[in-house]
């Protein structure tokens, strides 16, 4: 008889979501969906308003990474008054980026998904959170705290906020940074670096140990996307748009972010709020990609700074080369990239252009369309507005990176359970690890963080006529 | 003149004959609540924030635009008008579409102070969402209809200090709205300035320069205080 499995909710990600498994006659894995269960409406509400309320208004979407939507949003801003941002303007948004994806990914590392693989996959669900590691390993623990403060230090250094700073703005940016605070960045980045290199440490023992979940936790091929500079070089907020295949070849390069919808095609699936982005030339599903800190590793040439090339290097030649494909490696990509912000964070230190108060480009509006894309943590976030002649937003479209990563997130899923579950028992560690699957994306789903702690978790059995077999539940 | 003497949160306090009872109020050094009041231009009661309890009179009246009478004996701080004002700003937020995170006046906004000053930690009615639009057609200055409580200062402030005339309201109760002229868009208004005096009378973001961002827009109210003290005094040579 066939039966359905519910994971609901997933917890420790950024949202409100359910796994659902198909179980066929015999109890093998027919089929696997993620279903994100929250509606937003962000697209529509914006409708009517005023261009230059825009970013304020879309850094709303997520409490976790609202510094993203802030500046994907002034880029396509930028695009609509037609003007070029001031080099200040244009770097110090670049540092309040590097800040952001220092500390999102600190909490995604340590506080959502070190408990995991720090506490064993059977460790008890008291145990596997933060306030476990805090238990088993303080030292780790702070650390893990202070470098998200860190990078969170640096968003309200500039915006005078850590969360929802309304700094960036159509044309630059608000405010610059004072000495002071420069001087209090430069104070903490060798204590950051320090984590950050035991952060990779830890993951390579824990890889090294575990050899068997990078091939079970997701190993899929796909297509990858993500914002390389003229040269190649890894980018996180300029730069172009670049596709590769499953085998690392570039198949388009240099992609304009106007030209995006050549690219990129949204499919809806019935069920889940969450569209489905594809790439267009090879249809839907054919031409599902990932996007995010795997893909922007697989696309870029070179990182562009020592430390973080070196270990680009080491990840290449023992990972795949430039075509990575377990999502349990999204960690160790994830690691690397807070090395290469950390360096690009200390040569911003030392150039004077964030000290200029030439921060802000004003003109009206001359152009009636806009489309700005930056590279946030999770992923490429395009935004995309329409407006009249006096700025009112006409339409908007905004990709979300984790949007861009469903079709991954679904297969992952499904190969996760394929990998692990075998006839009618269902043990919990598995269970665990397929919840796990979600986290390697960090998805952020409605952007808000979930308490810490024991979140409810219902397993349902359902047979193929919808009869319930059997509950578990975890609360 | 004549002199009238009353009792104000039991404090005596003696103001001249016609004085309202804010001024009144305000000699006596005792703060009411005001939204819609502002120095400088006529007062229309049209907010209601002012209310005041007199002993003998069952109804509630507007300090703002209530004369005082000799011997009343006036209360401002009961609990029957805590309730009301409570209330009263609860329904101008649930009246139209308020929100402060994303407003340019965030920070800088009257309607905002008062409802942390009142303690509105929520609001108890059902929020109306009415679809009004804004008015962009204006080079230099917008008009969110979504943020307005048509307290009328932007009307008055342009009538009475500018001169111009341009602001109007038209339509009545739920559907009042501020207009332009003969309800035409702004930019395309014959009588406007473009002196910007009803941007800074402005009490919350529903009139903003155009270009501001969100908690970007500031106002100097002082700045029109100054013109009518200038004229008032015939400190101009002209």
């Amino acid at each position: 008889m066939s039966q359905r499995i519910v994971i609901d909710p997933v917890t420790r990600i950024e949202g409100h979501a359910k796994i659902s498994i198909v179980l066929d006659d015999d109890g093998a894995v027919s089929d696997a969906r993620f279903h994100v269960v929250e509606f937003r409406g962000f697209e529509k509400f914006c409708e009517g308003r005023m261009l230059w309320e825009m970013p304020a208004i879309t850094a709303r979407t997520c409490g976790i990474c609202p510094v993203s939507h802030l500046l994907a949003s002034s880029k396509a801003s930028d695009e609509i008054l037609a003007v070029k941002v001031p080099p200040a303007a244009d770097k110090l948004r670049r540092l309040m980026n590097l800040g952001q994806f220092t500390q999102s990914h600190a909490l995604s590392f340590f506080h959502l998904s070190a408990p995991d693989f720090v506490m064993g996959w059977d460790a008890p669900i008291e145990e596997r959170n933060i306030i476990g590691i805090v238990r088993a390993n303080p030292e780790l623990a702070r650390a893990g705290i202070r470098l998200r403060q860190f990078g969170q230090e640096i968003i309200e250094f500039l915006g005078g906020k850590k969360i929802h700073p309304s700094w960036a703005v159509p044309g630059g940016v608000r405010s610059g940074l004072s000495r002071e605070h420069r001087d209090a960045i430069v104070s903490r980045l060798a204590e950051s670096y320090e984590t950050t290199r035991a952060a990779l440490a830890l993951f390579k023992k824990v890889v090294h140990e575990h050899r068997d979940d990078v091939e079970k936790m997701g190993k899929f091929d796909s297509l990858f996307m993500g914002l390389v500079a003229p040269d190649g070089e890894w980018e996180h907020h300029g730069g172009r748009l670049r596709f590769q295949d499953a085998r690392g070849e570039v198949i388009a390069d240099q992609v304009s972010a106007q030209d995006y919808r050549d690219h990129i095609g949204e499919a809806v699936q019935s069920s889940s709020y969450l569209k489905s982005p594809y790439y267009k030339p090879l249809g839907f599903p054919g031409g599902m990609y990932r996007v995010g800190p795997l893909a922007r590793l697989n696309v870029c040439d070179f990182m562009g700074t020592p430390q973080a090339d070196a270990e680009l290097e080491e990840y290449r030649a023992k990972w795949g080369g430039r075509a990575v494909s377990s999502c349990y490696l999204y960690h160790y990509a994830r690691l690397i990239e807070i090395l290469a912000c950390l360096e690009r964070i200390e040569r911003l230190m030392d150039d004077p252009d964030i000290h200029s108060d030439h921060l802000r480009a004003d003109a009206g509006i001359n152009q009636l369309h806009g489309v700005g894309v930056s590279e946030a943590p999770r992923g490429t976030l395009f935004h995309d507005y329409t407006v009249d002649r006096d700025g009112v937003i006409q339409s908007v479209n905004m990709i979300i990176a984790t949007g861009q990563n469903n079709l991954a997130m679904n297969r992952s899923v499904l190969e996760i359970a394929r990998a692990y579950i075998d006839g009618p028992e269902i043990p919990e560690h598995l269970l665990n690890r397929i919840e796990h699957g979600i986290r390697n994306f960090d998805p952020c789903l409605s952007c808000s963080t979930h308490a810490v702690g024991r979140m409810p978790m219902r397993v349902q059995l359902i047979d193929a006529g919808g009869r319930l077999l059997d509950e578990r539940s975890r609360d | 003149m004549s002199v009238r003497t009353l009792t104000i949160d039991d404090q005596p306090v003696s103001v001249e004959e016609g004085a309202s009872v804010l001024d009144a109020a305000k000699a006596a050094g005792v703060a009411i609540p005001t939204l819609c009041h502002m120095e400088g231009i006529h007062d229309t009661g049209a907010c209601r924030m002012c209310l005041v309890e007199v002993e003998g009179i069952p109804k509630l009246l507007p300090a703002c635009s209530t004369t005082v009478q000799e011997g009343w004996v006036i209360h401002t701080a009961t609990e029957r008008l805590r309730n009301y004002r409570r209330m009263n700003i609860e329904l101008l937020f649930a009246e139209r579409n308020h929100v402060c995170s994303a407003c340019v006046a965030n920070g800088n906004c009257e309607l905002q102070t008062m409802a942390y000053s009142l303690g509105m930690d929520h609001v108890r009615y059902d929020y109306c969402y009415p679809r009004w639009g804004m008015d962009l057609t204006h080079p230099l200055f917008g008009m969110d209809h979504n943020r307005c409580i048509l307290c009328a200062r932007c009307v008055r402030t342009c009538w009475h200090i500018e001169g111009a005339g341009t602001k109007n309201v038209a339509g009545r109760g739920a559907g009042s709205h501020i207009i332009t002229d003969m309800n035409q868009d702004w930019g395309d208004s014959a009588t406007c300035t473009w002196c910007g005096k009803c941007v800074q009378s402005c009490p919350t973001g529903a009139l903003f320069q155009i270009g501001a961002t969100a908690a970007e827009m500031t106002r100097d109210p002082a700045r029109l205080a100054d013109i009518i003290t200038a004229r008032r005094k015939k400190e101009w040579n002209v």
